[in-house]
């Protein structure tokens, strides 16, 4: 079973506030290119897409291939107006959707 | 068979090493191609203007597993008038695709940082789009000691 993300933001900002979020998902990002010790292609298997929404509404959409290094970090941006919640999400090639939640404070 | 003779041997091994070099040569210029297909793909076959990107990457990447890259969009990000998306390839790559980022309104800033995998020494290239629909582009060059992609 998948690990738990990791997640770095701040649990308070001001209204209009530029935040920096960084997150990471342990996770092989298997690239389809490895071959197993008999030769044979080993499949791929990587998150192939990575969904940040702030209550409700997209903030940043990443759609990743295998160049992808293990376990997916993203570093990114979000301006806040309001308190609320930010929903993570991370899609595997077999369908499974890892998430996450962090709330933030907004003064 | 009789032994090789010493010249023999040394014509054979460097016949071969031109050949082995001239399939690489294939093969990256395959990947090249493919990445500019991606690109006009992108861009629906507009030409897009150099700058306005900059792309932060090693000069030299060690280890091609896991290279640091942080791209950055110079741009209003107002709800009218954004960087909606940009688009990450790597030209020497046996997949050029490295990933698509697409900004909002709320991303406050057309920038993301991520980490990688780069097969050999090759060109970043990064095109962004703006809401707007204009195109912008930029690349940077990546030396890689060893490749990232298994064998």
């Amino acid at each position: 079973m998948a690990e738990k993300p990791r997640l770095k933001l701040p649990k308070e900002a001001k209204k209009g506030e530029i935040i920096e979020i960084k997150t990471l998902l342990p996770h092989i990002m298997e690239s389809g290119q490895r071959k197993d010790k008999d030769g044979k292609p080993i499949p791929r298997k990587i998150i192939n897409k990575f969904v940040c929404e702030f209550n409700g509404k997209a903030v940043f959409v990443a759609s990743l291939e295998p160049a992808i290094a293990a376990n997916p970090y993203m570093q990114f941006h979000a301006t806040v107006e309001e308190s609320g919640t930010f929903k993570f999400s991370w899609t595997d090639d077999d369908g499974v959707i890892i998430t996450a939640e962090e709330t933030i404070t907004v003064t | 068979m009789r032994p090789l003779s010493r010249r023999a041997a040394l014509a054979l091994g460097a016949a071969g090493a031109a050949l082995a070099f001239i399939g690489l040569g294939r093969r990256a210029s395959a990947a090249a191609k493919e990445a500019a297909d991606m690109i006009a793909k992108f861009t629906g076959g507009k030409t897009a203007e150099q700058g306005k990107i900059s792309i932060e990457l090693p000069e030299i990447a060690e280890n091609g597993n896991t290279v640091p890259l942080s791209i950055s969009v110079d741009g209003s990000m107002t709800s009218d008038n954004y960087v909606s998306e940009a688009l990450v390839v790597a030209d020497g790559n046996p997949n050029p695709g490295v990933a698509t980022f697409q900004f909002s309104p709320l991303s406050g800033k057309a920038e993301a940082s991520t980490r990688i995998r780069l097969a050999t020494t090759q060109n970043i290239i990064v095109v962004a789009r703006t809401s707007k629909g204009e195109f912008f582009t930029n690349q940077k060059l990546v030396k890689v000691t060893i490749g990232g992609c298994g064998g």
